[in-house]
């Protein structure tokens, strides 16, 4: 479970978050969403550690992140696994490579353990056979794939994806999402995922935050996204036009 | 003043918490390859030209009855070992070398390369930087030994082949007077340069922030750098050592 206690975040003055407080629950798929610049990437940027929030907490399982000891610090960060909008994958580095890239750095374990778990994480994103070919000769789909098995290598119980299927096409999209999803319900990781998707939040969401303009505006379930009663959060849900006349369609019924 | 002051600080980060030797081992023998051999090519084509012109140029300035003509090869000998050969080389090494690392720094970083590796908690300056930097003060000094050879090889195949000094007078020429202290002096100069170049482009680079025009601009910005402060260094370093 990861919890944050009002992070803020400010640049040039400017406020970017204003005091987010939240839990995001284990074997779940937590999902930020809101429009662009509401400040859900410097969010998960602050949850991971890539931005230091201005003030705030962020506990991962009780242990506060930004107030612990460098090891301790260390510990959270190998549990975590993240996947970047862009996939973020070496490009000298061979898909298997990257994927073995974090046992190389973190790990003592032999040379056939790893080879071991790199063709099973390959194997479970469904990249089998893929492993001699670089990221420049592979697909975005499978760039997010190799992201996802690079992930998941070192048995992570904090999963990060930021836009995970932006970028691609919507049957890829699907894919992308029902695999976080299986995995995260497989192995009992608290995922946190960075959308703007309404698919991804009606396929794949179970807990929701909705941002806007830096502030939380809205925090609940999957079934209670159209009933939010929250303006800002029902046109950004029904600006999709597929949505609009479902929703139509059920209030005439 | 807070360029300066960042970029001592990005220099202190390549000495924090490390990674294992046999990871740093293998990059560095990497980079060596991708800053060292791969350089060999564009040096030595550059030095021999570069002494086959300072040699007829040189010529040409010394036509004098009461000056030997092997002076022209002693002429060619210390300017290639004290300025052409360190000083020429690392500049050039300064446009092939600064560039790449620095576009390939700013790219990592905008391709969030640099994240996705702190977030393993590991020290990303440290781990993409420091081998770059060692491997340039490795292999740099060898670069321009084999440009000065080169340079030298240059003088005398254009002064023996247009006739403007005889082979003899040339051999001659390049062992009067020589000094050995110049040797370690040419080989002092692109030690620092190396450093100064792998720091100053790896900066540039790690900090890139936007898109590929920054990219671009930061490739520019750090052989621009690279090269004002190899000149800084260059005077400073004859002051110090001759």
């Amino acid at each position: 479970m990861i919890e944050i206690k009002d992070i803020a975040k400010a640049f040039n003055g400017k406020e970017v978050l204003k005091g987010i407080t939240s839990t995001f629950r284990e074997g779940e798929t937590n999902l930020i969403i809101g429009g662009s610049g509401t400040g859900k990437s410097v969010l998960l940027k602050t949850m991971i550690g890539l931005i230091k929030p201005d003030r705030g907490s962020v506990f991962y399982s009780g242990r506060d992140f930004y107030n612990s000891d460098k090891d301790t610090r260390q510990a959270i960060r190998r549990e975590m696994g993240v996947l970047f909008q862009g996939g973020a994958l070496f490009d000298s580095q061979t898909v298997e490579e990257n994927v073995r890239f974090p046992l190389d750095m973190l790990t003592d374990i032999s040379a056939s353990e790893k080879k071991e778990r790199v063709e099973f994480c390959l194997q479970r994103v469904g990249l089998e056979g893929t492993g001699k070919r670089m990221p420049s000769e592979i697909s975005g789909g499978m760039k997010k794939r190799v992201g996802i098995a690079r992930a998941i290598v070192m048995n992570p119980r904090y999963l990060f994806c930021d836009e995970p299927n932006s970028g691609l096409d919507p049957l890829t999209s699907v894919k992308i999402d029902e695999l976080i999803k299986e995995i995260t319900e497989e192995y009992k990781i608290t995922t946190v995922i960075i959308t703007h998707d309404m698919n991804s939040v009606m396929e794949i969401g179970q807990n929701i935050i909705f941002l806007y303009q830096g502030d939380k505006l809205w925090e609940g379930l999957n079934a209670d996204i159209t009933n939010t009663g929250v303006p800002e959060m029902n046109e950004f849900i029904f600006a999709n036009k597929l949505l609009r006349d479902a929703a139509k369609e059920n209030a005439n019924k | 003043m807070s360029v300066i002051g960042k970029y001592f600080i990005f220099l202190g980060s390549l000495f924090g918490k490390g990674e294992k030797l046999s990871v740093y081992w293998r990059r560095f023998m990497e980079e060596s390859v991708g800053i060292g051999v791969s350089s060999i090519f564009i040096v030595a084509i550059v030095s021999t030209f570069i002494g086959a012109v300072s040699c007829i140029q040189t010529a040409y300035n010394l036509v004098s009855p009461i000056i030997p003509v092997s002076t022209v090869a002693l002429i060619v000998r210390d300017m290639q070992i004290l300025e052409l050969a360190p000083t020429i080389t690392c500049i050039v090494l300064a446009g092939k070398v600064g560039s790449n690392i620095a576009s390939e720094l700013g790219t990592m970083r905008i391709t969030e390369q640099i994240d996705a590796l702190e977030v393993m908690g590991i020290n990303s300056s440290s781990y993409l930087v420091l081998p770059k930097v060692l491997a340039a003060m490795f292999t740099f000094p060898m670069l321009v030994i084999l440009a000065a050879f080169l340079g030298i090889f240059g003088g005398y195949l254009a002064g023996t082949l247009t006739g403007v000094i005889t082979e003899r007078d040339y051999l001659y020429g390049i062992r009067d007077s020589f000094v050995p202290y110049n040797l370690f002096f040419m080989c002092v100069k692109p030690f620092v340069f190396g450093f100064l170049i792998a720091t100053i482009s790896s900066f540039q680079g790690f900090f890139t922030q936007g898109g590929a025009l920054e990219v671009g601009r930061s490739s520019t910005q750090a052989v621009t750098n690279s090269c004002i402060s190899i000149l800084i260094a260059d005077y400073l370093l004859a002051q110090l050592l001759l």
